[in-house]
């Protein structure tokens, strides 16, 4: 093995690196002038989002005359923006940490509600046996090509008229109203992250030995046994992965919160960021703090759920 | 304590032609430790799993202690398994893999903990119980299976090749461990092996399986001695026995000049069912020597010698009926012929087995 690579040795088996393929294009990949490469590459991505930050701290005639690296030479640090943008009480600005709180309100269920659907249904699509269950698992594959944007009127419909067939009512309309329409998008959310969570979480699923289920079945577990005791545990860093996933997409979505949210009363923080500029977009030195203020708690859900991503769950289970 | 019965109990694969089970009837006594055996793909697992209750029984029946359990879900029957591969929770300490059958039956913490410690300190596994599977030795792990089985109390051990994933020693080793163990608890045990050393060494009884049809089930010894048909006269021992067919006379079975003598009834036996005058004879290479050549012995002609120290194999090559076959001799091992050499061989008499050309079975 190649002393720099940065991933822990797996316990038991050590992969063979040269002669394949896979094992050459390794090699390329640690040597120096590929670890130079992306060190220059990272410093490009992470160059805008400095700047970013530097601008944040800027007084707004700065951000608007001079460009952001002027701040080395000419150091003037002001709070004024976050200031505006956190507590500010015009109607066009401010306000945003009521609103970082929708966001959380809207990502929290929106992340766990899917998780916990797509988990049980992965399962079942991994380890029970029934009739048609290839097509349900090719159907939920499917789905994943619609694109969001169509199903954006037929469930606008489905919200608001119910469903009805001929002239009978299937489902009534939901009639949801100022904080209750949090409850939509939460509903929207959650259909659109289930085909992706279903697949990702089936496919690490599907994986794991069927001995050990087996085991566990003649220890005398039952399904809701094996789930929670034998299953959820191992695919931990699966579920950690899926669960990043649907929280950025969540956090940065604007499109299904405008539609399916309400008033400021459920918008979350994407919605008011793309009118922080103001109506004539004059205001746009704004965006500098509050996009920092809406990357916080991504930041923060990324570097906590990382941990969670460990390789070689399953070293000591089965052999051979 | 507990008996268990296969009634014609038969698996069908779905999409399969010919079952992987056919019609298995068998009995197991209370406390014996049967064997299954046979090559792979017989369906000595899949008897196994069904026994567990892994795999669907499509028609007979399984009973155990005359509860009939074909289509109860494994949890229902009390039976322990360990599995070929081990199947360890990777994820819980050794001592949670042990008790976490009996947490599922709430059993008292108390009593969980003295089952463990009683099974971890049989296996020598004291000082592991908070370890994870990924730290201890393949044999560690091996013995963890064994103890998760353990500490059930079942009535019925259901054990599925849990040697082949050990290196050559450690599985002598383990193997007098496990009969050892399952004398002491007594408790019923099912053993699947593909391996015929370990199914004489640890079996009451021995069950051979070949492509889903059981073969004989006996003693090791009865095995060995009176081989029911030609497939488990060379599935057991090793080397495996000389199997040959030939012309049949009316005094017995012809090889070269060496005549082997068969009673009338085998003669007769052998007659009928199509054998059209040819008949199987099969001898041990252990009990067949090398002789003078005035003994009206077997020439063949040394091609391979294999010295184990305490035994020798002569491997030599015959013309017999215009083809050339090869035989196995066991032969002393401080006077091992020359590669090359021309010696006559003999089985002992009345050491070699006679069956039925066209059906394979025993003749007598």
């Amino acid at each position: 093995m190649a002393a720099t690579t940065s991933t822990p040795p797996v316990a038991a088996v050590p992969t063979p690196v040269a002669d394949t393929l896979a094992g050459k294009t390794r090699k390329k990949l640690v040597s120096r002038g590929a670890t130079i490469a992306s060190i220059i590459i990272a410093i490009l991505w992470t160059t805008p989002t400095f700047g970013l930050l530097v601008s944040s701290f800027r007084p707004e005639n700065e951000i608007k005359t001079t460009g952001w690296w002027n701040f080395f030479t000419d150091p003037e640090i002001t709070m004024k923006n976050y200031n505006d943008v956190l507590f500010g009480q015009s109607a066009a600005n401010g306000r945003l940490a009521s609103f970082l709180v929708n966001s959380i309100v809207i990502t929290v269920p929106s992340v766990l509600f899917p998780l916990a659907i797509a988990s049980f249904a992965a399962y079942a699509l991994a380890w029970l046996n029934f009739r048609g269950r290839d097509w349900v698992y090719i159907g939920v594959f499917a789905l994943q090509v619609v694109p969001l944007q169509m199903a954006l009127v037929p469930l606008l419909s489905f919200f608001s008229r119910g469903v009805k067939l001929g002239g009978l009512t299937l489902m009534p309309p939901w009639q949801l109203e100022g904080a209750e329409k949090f409850v939509q998008v939460w509903f929207a959310h959650t259909c659109f992250a289930l085909p992706l969570a279903i697949f990702l979480l089936h496919n690490f699923m599907s994986e794991l030995p069927g001995d050990l289920m087996e085991a566990a079945k003649v220890d005398g577990a039952g399904h809701a046994k094996i789930f929670r005791n034998i299953v959820l545990p191992l695919i931990v860093p699966a579920i950690a992965s899926v669960a990043i996933f649907q929280f950025l997409w969540v956090w940065n979505d604007l499109l299904v919160a405008l539609t399916f949210g309400g008033t400021d009363q459920t918008a979350p923080m994407t919605v008011r960021l793309a009118s922080l500029a103001g109506t004539k977009g004059g205001e746009w030195q704004r965006l500098t703090s509050g996009a920092f203020v809406s990357m916080v708690i991504p930041l923060i859900v990324f570097l906590s759920l990382q941990r969670y991503f460990v390789r070689g769950l399953l070293a000591g289970s089965v052999k051979g | 304590m507990a008996t268990v019965t296969y009634a014609k109990a038969t698996r069908v694969y779905p999409g399969a032609k010919t079952p992987a089970v056919d019609a298995l009837d068998l009995e197991i006594g209370d406390g014996e430790f049967l064997v299954l055996v046979g090559p792979s793909g017989c369906g000595k697992s899949t008897s196994l799993r069904m026994l567990a209750g892994l795999e669907d029984v499509n028609s007979g029946n399984i009973f155990i202690n005359q509860n009939d359990v074909t289509h109860l879900p494994p949890k229902a029957r009390d039976i322990a398994m360990v599995f070929q591969n081990y199947a360890l929770y990777p994820h819980m300490s050794v001592y949670d893999n042990m008790a976490f059958a009996l947490k599922l039956r709430k059993t008292p913490k108390s009593e969980i903990e003295a089952r463990v410690k009683e099974a971890a300190k049989m296996l020598q596994l004291e000082e592991y119980l908070s370890r994870k599977p990924k730290a201890l030795s393949g044999g560690q792990r091996q013995r963890v299976a064994m103890g998760r089985a353990i500490v059930r109390h079942p009535q019925v051990f259901l054990m599925d090749e849990p040697l082949s994933n050990l290196d050559a020693k450690l599985r002598v080793q383990t193997r007098s461990q496990i009969a050892t163990m399952q004398a002491k608890l007594g408790v019923t045990t099912v053993y699947v092996t593909h391996d015929q050393v370990e199914a004489m060494t640890m079996g009451h009884r021995v069950a051979v399986l070949l492509d889903g049809h059981l073969q004989q089930v006996d003693t090791p010894r009865a095995l060995y001695d009176r081989p029911a048909n030609v497939f488990v006269a060379g599935f057991m021992g090793s080397p495996a026995m000389n199997i040959k067919t030939v012309g049949l006379t009316d005094q017995g079975a012809k090889f070269v000049d060496m005549l082997l003598p068969l009673t009338r009834d085998q003669v007769a036996a052998a007659q009928a069912d199509g054998g059209n005058g040819r008949v199987t004879i099969g001898f041990r290479p252990e009990d067949t020597e090398i002789v003078g050549g005035l003994d009206k012995g077997m020439p063949i002609t040394v091609d391979l010698v294999e010295e184990l120290g305490s035994d020798a194999f002569v491997y030599g090559t015959v013309a017999l009926e215009g083809q050339d076959e090869r035989f196995t001799v066991r032969a002393d091992p401080r006077k091992v012929p020359q590669l090359g050499e021309v010696v006559h061989v003999r089985p002992r008499p009345d050491s070699h087995h006679a069956f039925n050309a066209a059906t394979g079975l025993r003749l007598g």
